[in-house]
């Protein structure tokens, strides 16, 4: 298992020790133009979640390739560079410039764009044949079948599945006024949870692929959970923003987690969580 | 690129009222108290996400913090008790500069909690004008050296003879727009709604030179000049996220 940040949740530039704390360090989604993003109110708490309402700010792909990504080599991690666009020339353009990273993560579920993206397989076979890099096809469970979009990228050529990305939601003021600039923003933190642990396992189920689970992780048992769903890789979110110590936190807490849930080690957890129905399945 | 002090847990060692505030004082511990202006994340008990909070008094082995309990999150601070224990985070940001030779402290509202710590680490007696809107929120004045110039509203504190002072300010965002216009050269300390205080959420981003910049990392202290007013919308937001 490897402990990651979820995009867009960690500048590493900015805080380096929190990155080396991770086995690897997701850039924020890189477009192939920059973006200063959404005016502000960006972020307005709510009980059981975040709203954020960012809008891709990034520096676009020259100025990233260029300035950041030699900075980001600096630090010693393995890095997974984001991508992010709003048509799949866009998506392959970026991944055809990367090398020497773990691997590309396609943002094809960011909920602060407006611009609809084509269609995720098409993405990502433009993609596929664009680059020889690792492909992860980071999918929103806000599409009623996520199944059936992770078999569609599977088929296309995609390595791996990040699941999931934010929900859209929307807070109000005291004055019923909406609290972010834009209105409404992808929600994460624990409300998330079982939201995506549902969808990490159908989508394991679906298409076998490795995963890297995130949703509203905030301790070592959450952790746990997804890799019982099939994840084989997870990523901490929202819970870095209250506390840049998680990463370490979490693997401690990870292990004594795994005691307790009578398994051997993190990677002996992946896929316990089957259905009775599908073991029904698997055994028939 | 400066590195990140880690989070720590400390002991509530006091909280009083402080006029319409409360002044919640923890245990140093290995907490730096840095410089003026500077701010520190709180959690806030039953929250997602802790609270920034500009540091107001260091005495020996304590760190004391003005909170504003205006929302849920400020409300959890505000009701901690001595013996709670509460993790923080800093200190966070750029704070003030200390290099000024005639300086005039400008607090507006709870914007008046960086200053007795400032006040401490220029030494001597600098100028210090407060401004409140009731006569009720300025009994917070009892925070402040006993020589502070107390102005209730309809009296502002842009009425009080800035020109010719070097003013380090913070306050409501229309009273830093007012000392900026007749102090262009005065060091303003800007708030904005943040996730996390040190650069990963991208949520707190002011127009600065220019820009959306994140205030956590340019600020929250910044020469008048480089910001060209925040949102309009900011203040709400401050208030939709305490």
């Amino acid at each position: 298992m490897r402990l990651l940040n979820a995009s867009g949740c960690l500048d590493a530039l900015a805080a380096p020790d929190v990155a080396r704390a991770l086995d690897g360090f997701v850039t924020k989604t890189v477009t192939p133009l920059p973006r200063e993003g959404s005016a502000p109110p960006r972020i307005a708490e709510t009980a059981h979640g975040v709203l954020n309402a960012i809008g891709l700010a990034n520096p676009g792909r020259e100025r990233f390739l260029a300035e950041h990504l030699p900075r980001l080599r600096e630090l010693g991690v393995p890095l997974w560079v984001s991508v992010g666009g709003f048509c799949a020339e866009d998506y392959a353009e970026t991944c055809a410039r990367l090398d020497g990273i773990e691997a590309v993560e396609l943002n094809l579920s960011c909920p602060n764009v407006d611009e609809a993206a084509d269609s995720a397989a098409e993405i990502v076979a433009a993609c596929r044949a664009a680059t020889k890099l690792a492909l992860y096809a980071k999918l929103s469970a806000a599409h009623p079948d996520v199944a059936e979009v992770a078999r569609a990228v599977a088929a296309a050529g995609a390595d791996g599945l990040s699941l999931i990305n934010t929900l859209r939601g929307t807070a109000l003021d005291t004055r019923l006024r909406p609290v972010l600039a834009r209105g409404s923003g992808g929600y994460s933190g624990p409300a998330l949870k079982p939201v995506a642990l549902h969808a990490v396992r159908v989508c394991a189920e679906a298409t076998g692929l490795p995963i890297v689970g995130m949703g509203g992780i905030a301790t070592g048992r959450d952790a746990l959970e997804f890799l019982a769903c099939g994840a084989r890789d997870v990523a901490l979110g929202t819970v870095l923003f209250s506390d840049p110590g998680a990463p370490a936190r979490v693997r401690a807490e990870l292990d004594a987690a795994c005691s307790v849930a009578g398994v051997a080690s993190p990677d002996d957890a992946v896929g316990l969580a089957k259905s009775p129905e599908t073991e029904e399945k698997v055994t028939a | 690129m400066r590195s990140l002090a880690p989070r720590s847990t400390h002991r509530v060692v006091g909280s009083e009222r402080v006029g319409p505030y409360t002044l919640v004082r923890i245990a140093r511990g290995g907490l730096e108290p840095g410089v003026p202006g500077q701010f520190f994340m709180l959690d806030a008990p039953g929250r997602l996400l802790p609270r920034p909070f500009s540091l107001c008094i260091a005495p020996p082995g304590e760190l004391g913090f003005l909170v504003d309990a205006i929302g849920p999150g400020t409300e959890a601070i505000a009701a901690l008790e001595p013996g709670d224990e509460i993790a923080v985070l800093g200190p966070l940001g750029t704070g003030y500069r200390l290099d000024v030779d005639r300086p005039l402290l400008v607090g507006g509202g709870i914007g008046i909690a960086p200053l007795p710590y400032l006040a401490a680490q220029l030494g001597g007696e600098p100028r210090i004008v407060a401004g409140f809107r009731s006569a009720e929120y300025a009994e917070a004045a009892a925070i402040l050296p006993a020589w502070t110039e107390v102005v209730v509203e309809p009296t502002l504190v842009t009425s009080c003879h800035l020109e010719g002072w070097e003013v380090l300010a913070c306050g409501p965002e229309p009273m830093l727009k007012a000392v900026a216009v007749l102090c262009p050269t005065a060091q303003l300390a800007w708030e904005a709604p943040m996730a996390c205080g040190y650069g990963a959420c991208y949520g707190c981003v002011v127009e600065i030179d220019g820009a959306l910049k994140r205030l956590c990392l340019e600020g929250p202290v910044l020469a008048a000049a480089r910001v060209n007013g925040a949102s309009d919308k900011l203040s709400q937001a401050v208030e939709a996220t305490a």
